[in-house]
């Protein structure tokens, strides 16, 4: 309930300090929409972004804070409604930074300087006199001192000035800072709400039944069993399937157990992997969108010393953070609210506006805590079915997804497969290089050529003179969508492993081949330098023990990665990472070797371990037994060493997930000489 | 429905529920302790873990008449102020990153770490091993076990 006092005195733009109860009654004056000062000193940051453990709460706090001379303990942070205040608001391609770097240190400034000229006002001095310092304005000929909470009130009647001047990086006091999580303490001890944690009075929870096949939908269904169950007080048909709801989330759960539906399986009722590969197979002999075309490919590869092809292929994959999807909805006839942990909050209002019938303007979205969200909740069915059923039951209603939904309805990681031709010189250097992609279209296509779908082949940084790209749109009925670091998931793992295998068919050294080819690359080329002098790349390793690299130019960032393997009869160990990154400006080195880590363990768990299948046109996972996740003892040693750079910031989130599959499978190679082509890894005895 | 009363973070309570439901939704639904996480329902992710008299149990497998006559405790009780060694030692390594399964995470350690006072790593892959982090936050977590038994033996 201390929450509920929280927002609705938020709204009426007087900012409690919810962190800071003793201090809860204190007025806060808008400086502008990212800076409120209280007359208690508390500054709140309004963070327009999703938080997802990506650490943008600490970090967009970072630049704001610094730039705007507050001390950094008397700060509260908290997540705005969708105002056109803040433009887009949703978290996609790892660009929070990337985009905040100028605008928040602008709006931090700004603040900063309507302060001073409050202070410079009241102690009638040129503004040239005073200066910002830890919450304080300082009038550096007298030493006298005006809080932020003393100026406040003024600061707030000074026009912002247009053009401020940003601080020298020299003078950076936070940015750059390994400054601890400000949600760390609220994730210790149970308090930090979730999207699953939100309750409203007489809420009521609900559970959907969906068909299992895809494109299916419900023909009928006969609910006597499922209200026969205790709790359960409605069944609704909505759009997606039929909702159960019931006084608590078991009795829904028990519910839709109970509930028997039958559904219209559609066309894709006998869809099975198999088919899938084989409509990607039958492209490969066709001509397809051209992606990329740098020399003459084909004549390259007519006359080459020597030439090698590869097919390489990877399955759907779901996203299975650790929060399954939900959503509390609100609606009235002329109101709708929404509490949810979304990617997404400028779609999620416009969705729920209008699925419940109210307008944009009528609708809110209260931003929580995503317990993981790696793309998925860039979608926003789940909010759409919430509001969908809090309409037809005329109550507040929290939606929840189980994991067996989770894993069954997902927006998958495309499938995909490519055919690789590379042709080398009579020294061994490669020459040529052609990639023919399937798989289906996801980000939009035009002219035929779905770019996520091959972006990391198509943007590969190698220079060979010649390299033909091209793509076939093959979309077998599996919805799909953005996965941790998009295409370059997929395709990273393509153009990697063929690169060590083009190195190796001309008796190369893969490091060696690979400078060579990044001689127009010096970040990328610098990381790789890096890292495999920090892994000890070339020294010798036990027997059954092999090293693999991999590099990766995605989000704005450039990564390079080695891992060391063992393979015992046919069991693969990862034993230690070592990932060197040139993210250009860096604002909190501890949040970046966080993301390294974890974008490790994102993509070693899709090497090891995942694979979403499907047979009888659904998805044959359900939960964690047959889709598991990367544990604590498989954990690899991880090492990560931050290229310095004065570079504008690249992005962090997904720098490092492309990587880690193929330098997985091209330390496999150097172990047993075995090539990996396909994921999840596996290698025979 | 029947009225179950087990003793949850040191305090006697009774809660009137179907005897089958999990505790997990006692607890989150019917109390409003939502400390405790909803990851897998199926005692494969380690999300909602509880102690019983003092053991790790999944509470979304634990029924509610099982726990009847029981002490419980969930993340909202191990401490009332993070003081918990384990609560300590994850705030100085900072392990959290989306923080869902942390609840998970940090009641198995604790666990452990009543057991087994300096526990090796082999010992954390052991009790560890159930507790899913899709953050991939397991080399912080290894690290902050080490120090919250650093921490727990310059307390005694
Ligand atoms: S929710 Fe209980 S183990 Fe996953
Ligand atoms: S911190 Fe996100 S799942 Fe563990």
């Amino acid at each position: 309930m201390k929450r509920r006092t929280f927002l609705q005195s938020a709204i009426g733009g007087l900012v409690v300090a919810f962190e800071l109860p003793t201090r809860s009654r204190a007025a806060a004056s808008k400086l502008n929409a990212y800076v409120h000062v209280g007359s208690d000193d508390v500054v709140t940051l309004f963070i327009a972004k999703g938080e997802m453990g990506q650490g943008t709460v600490t970090s967009i706090s970072q630049l704001l804070a610094d730039e705007l001379e507050c001390d950094w303990k008397k700060i509260r942070t908290e997540f705005p409604g969708v105002s056109r205040e803040y433009g887009f608001q949703g978290v996609v391609g790892s660009a929070s930074i990337r985009t905040g770097w100028e605008p928040l240190r602008k709006a931090g400034a700004t603040a900063r300087e309507m302060l001073i000229a409050a202070a410079a006002q009241k102690w009638g001095v040129d503004r040239s006199q005073c200066r910002a310092e830890n919450s304080a304005v300082v009038n550096t000929a007298t030493g006298q001192r005006a809080t932020y909470g003393s100026l406040a009130e003024a600061a707030a009647n000074i026009a912002p000035p247009a053009n401020v001047k940003l601080k020298d990086p020299e003078n950076f006091r936070l940015i750059g800072q390994p400054v601890k999580r400000i949600d760390t303490p609220s994730k210790v001890d149970g308090s930090a709400t979730f999207g699953l944690d939100v309750r409203r009075p007489g809420m009521l929870y609900a559970v959907v039944a969906r068909c299992p096949v895809f494109g299916g939908k419900v023909a009928g269904f006969d609910d006597s069993k499922a209200k026969a169950v205790a709790g359960v007080k409605r069944v609704v048909q909505i759009s997606t399937g039929v909702a159960v709801v019931a006084e608590n989330t078991w009795s829904a759960m028990e519910g839709c157990r109970a509930l028997a539906v039958k559904f219209d399986e559609g066309a894709r009722a006998a869809l099975t992997s198999a088919e899938i590969s084989r409509q990607f197979a039958d492209r490969m002999d066709k001509a397809g969108a051209v992606a990329r075309k740098d020399g003459d490919a084909a004549s390259a590869m007519a006359s080459a010393a020597k030439k090698i092809e590869a097919a390489y292929e990877v399955p759907f994959l779901a996203h299975a953070p650790m929060e399954p999807l939900n959503c509390v909805a609100e609606v009235s006839a002329d109101s709708c609210e929404v509490w949810a942990s979304t990617q997404m909050q400028t779609p999620a209002r416009d969705l729920a506006a209008k699925v419940s019938g109210v307008g944009p303007e009528k609708t809110q979205v209260h931003t929580e805590y995503m317990g993981g969200g790696f793309g998925r909740r860039g979608g926003v069915d789940y909010i759409g079915e919430a509001v969908e059923v809090a309409k037809a039951i005329g109550a507040p209603v929290k939606l929840t997804w189980s994991r067996e939904d989770d894993l069954q309805h997902d927006l998958y990681r495309p499938a995909s497969l490519t055919h690789f031709a590379g042709g080398l010189d009579a020294e061994g250097w490669p020459v040529a290089l052609t990639s023919r992609i399937a798989c289906p279209p996801f980000g939009g296509v035009r002219d035929g050529l779905s770019r996520t779908g091959v972006e990391g082949v198509s943007t590969m940084p190698y220079s060979i003179p010649n390299v033909f790209v091209d793509y076939h749109a093959v979309d077998p009925g599996i919805p799909v969508s953005f996965w941790r670091s998009v295409g370059y998931s997929q395709n990273v793992f393509f153009t990697e492993s063929f690169l060590d295998e083009m190195a190796a068919a001309g008796s190369k050294d893969p490091l060696e081949v690979r400078l060579r080819l990044l001689a127009n690359q010096p970040r990328l080329k610098a990381a790789l330098q890096l890292a495999a002098e920090k892994a000890g790349w070339g020294k010798p390793l036990a027997s059954g023990k092999g090293r693999g690299l991999s590099v990766a130019n995605n989000i704005g960032s450039f990564t390079a990665q080695v891992a060391e393997v063992s393979v015992d009869k046919g069991k693969v160990r990862v034993d230690r990472v070592v990932c060197a990154v040139d993210c250009g400006h860096v604002v909190n080195p501890a949040i970046v070797e966080q993301q390294i880590q974890s974008g490790i363990v994102f993509g070693l768990t899709a090497a090891l371990k995942g694979g979403i299948t499907i047979d009888r046109g659904r998805v044959e996972q359900s939960n964690f037994d047959k889709y598991d996740a990367l544990r604590i003892d498989e954990m690899p040693r991880v090492e990560v060493h931050i290229v310095p750079s004065r570079n504008a910031p690249g992005g962090i989130g997904e720098a490092s997930t492309p990587g880690i599959a193929p330098a997985v499978a091209n330390a496999i190679f150097q172990a047993t000489g075995k090539r990996v082509r396909r994921l999840p890894i596996r290698i025979e005895a | 429905m029947a009225a179950v009363k087990f003793i949850l973070n040191g305090k006697p309570q009774t809660v009137d529920v179907e005897p089958r439901m999990p505790l997990l939704w006692v607890l989150r639904d019917t109390l409003g302790m939502t400390g405790t996480k909803f990851g897998c329902g199926a005692a494969l992710c380690g999300a909602c873990t509880v102690h019983v008299d003092g053991r790790p149990a999944r509470a979304c497998i634990t029924t509610a008449q099982s726990v009847a006559g029981k002490k419980i405790t969930t993340i909202e009780g191990l401490s009332a102020d993070r003081s918990h060694p384990i609560q300590q030692a994850w705030i100085e390594e900072d392990v959290p990153q989306c923080g869902y399964c942390q609840s998970g995470q940090i009641m198995t350690a604790a666990a452990l770490l009543a057991k087994t006072s300096h526990p090796s790593d082999a010992d954390i892959d052991e009790a560890l091993h159930g507790n899913i982090c899709r953050c991939g936050t397991y080399q912080q977590i290894r690290a902050a076990i080490h120090r919250a038994a650093a921490i727990g033996r310059g307390a005694k």
